[in-house]
């Protein structure tokens, strides 16, 4: 059953000008994109690099101004916030990073309190939660270490467990697992889905990565540069792709895993 | 060879660290003064140009560049220069033109925008994304600078604070010409004007010891941190 989209896109685009007087033609980073996320997804955005995945994820939250378009999650009109609103807004919005980008002079508790203390908490308050959050994602025994002293899957799960503290209603994940050693990846993914089915958050995923798609996801879209070019069910792009961007992606990931010089591929 | 003696043996005599001692107790005095307005008015510049940068938190154009140019106008001006265009605000300010609270307006004056280009670089380490991550959770601009930009800047800000007092204490130095005491003055006084070659030996020394000390100080609490943090 097609409920209400909780997340939807219309007509969002997004130019790059570069620098004043620049030689560098502008870029269109997004153009006309159109698109709907029901409540509860797990939701894949995928391209090669430059294809525009990450600056889409980040129109969600505005870290990026879109140039026209509207974006809507649940009640709230993202684009028309003030600059208040906003920030109480991102609050409910929950991102992880690549390159985790936890905060090097705090310890695991102070990452994950710091939202709290940003969303104004009293400090009880945030010690239960902290440790409600900790537990959430296995890292109880690493509440007073620095970030510096823990693996990326452990700093990764630091990153989730500090967008989880004010119970967001979306999770951004912009190439969360791609820094990460396979089993790792999958320990991640792992985590996210079971906090999707735990929690009923909607995750919004970029990645490159084809096997995280197939693993993660129920939806996905492909974009190209800047432009939607894909999009259903993952089981459906997945078995028959039409994209160029898929149709490479496919392509790659069988000739990877069908044994490359081994088969005779040609040389 | 016996002349070399003779000013080994004078410069750690008695007579001459009556003059040093009190001569370094006016060089620290100018220095601490000096370093606590700077590091007050640098942090706070510095700030003002990270945030105000066109890439920055908070573009403002026009001061960035304004400032910038004031700041470069004073850094590219000798030392010498603005104590000499400082003193008469001095006596305006403390009532005279001389001795060691003289100059601490210089002082401050020459080392601030330094540092305050410092602050501002060494906020221009933080990577980005440690500042993205903090705004997609909802962080005000203070919290960015105050929260993120400044503790995880903290072991280079402190490295280039160190760079920043050592300059203190040699423009403290430069200062003695102009009657504001301490070692630079008795390097100048006795040293080059009457050829007390061992006054002139103790005074390096002492400065030597100071900036060693300064020097050490900075690179063991910057360390501290690092270790602390684990990176």
């Amino acid at each position: 059953m097609m409920s209400e989209p909780f997340i939807s896109i219309q007509g969002l685009n997004k130019t790059f000008w570069g620098a004043k007087r620049s030689v560098v033609a502008p870029v269109e980073v997004l153009r006309d994109i159109d698109l709907s996320i029901p409540q509860g997804d797990i939701f894949g955005i995928m391209g090669f690099s430059g294809a525009g995945k990450s600056t889409l994820l980040r129109c969600l939250n505005r870290l990026e101004e879109p140039e026209s378009g509207s974006v809507r999650i649940g009640e709230h009109d993202v684009c028309s916030l003030s600059h208040e609103q906003l920030l109480v807004f991102r609050r409910k919005i929950g991102m992880i990073f690549q390159q985790f980008n936890l905060l090097e002079a705090r310890t695991v508790v102070g990452n994950v309190s710091f939202p709290l203390e940003v969303a104004g908490q009293r400090s009880a308050e945030r010690r239960a939660r902290v440790d409600e959050i900790l537990e959430l994602v296995g890292l109880t025994d690493r509440r007073d270490f620095y970030p510096g002293q823990l693996s990326g899957g452990q700093k990764q799960r630091v990153g989730i467990a500090r967008a989880l503290a004010n119970e967001p209603i979306v999770l951004l994940s912009d190439e969360a697992t791609s820094a990460l050693d396979p089993q790792i990846a999958l320990n991640v993914l792992d985590l996210l889905i079971n906090i999707n089915q735990r929690l009923g958050l909607t995750i919004v995923l970029v990645t490159h990565q084809i096997e995280v798609i197939k693993y993660a996801c129920r939806n996905v879209a492909v974009l190209e540069n800047g432009r939607i070019v894909e999009r259903g069910s993952v089981r459906e792009v997945l078995t028959n792709p039409t994209s160029e961007t898929m149709k490479v992606f496919m392509q790659v990931n069988s000739e990877m895993t069908s044994g490359g010089w081994k088969e005779g591929a040609g040389i | 060879m016996s002349e070399l003696t003779e000013v080994i043996r004078r410069t750690f005599s008695l007579e001459t660290w009556e003059v040093i001692l009190p001569a370094i107790g006016d060089t620290l005095y100018m220095t601490s003064l000096s370093t606590l307005l700077m590091a007050v008015l640098g942090l706070i510049l510095g700030t003002a140009l990270f945030v105000t940068r066109p890439d920055g938190l908070r573009p403002v154009r026009v001061f960035y560049a304004l400032f910038g140019a004031v700041i470069n106008a004073l850094r590219s001006l000798p030392s010498m220069v603005i104590i000499i265009l400082t003193l008469p605000l001095a006596k305006l300010i403390i009532g005279r033109s001389i001795g060691p609270g003289a100059v601490i307006i210089a002082l401050a004056l020459t080392c601030i925008p330094m540092f305050a280009r410092m602050v501002e670089g060494s906020f221009l380490e933080v990577p980005r994304g440690k500042l993205e991550a903090a705004k997609s959770i909802g962080a005000r601009n203070w919290e960015l600078v105050l929260k993120v930009a400044l503790p995880e800047a903290l072991p280079g800000l402190i490295r280039n604070f160190t760079i920043a007092v050592i300059a203190v204490i040699s423009v403290t130095a430069l200062a003695g010409f102009f009657g504001g005491g301490g070692l630079g003055d008795v390097a100048v006084r006795f040293g080059y004007n009457r050829f007390l070659t061992h006054m002139m030996v103790a005074a390096v020394l002492a400065l030597i010891v100071i900036v060693e000390l300064v020097q050490l100080g900075g690179d063991a609490w910057a360390k501290h941190i690092v270790r602390k943090r684990h990176l």
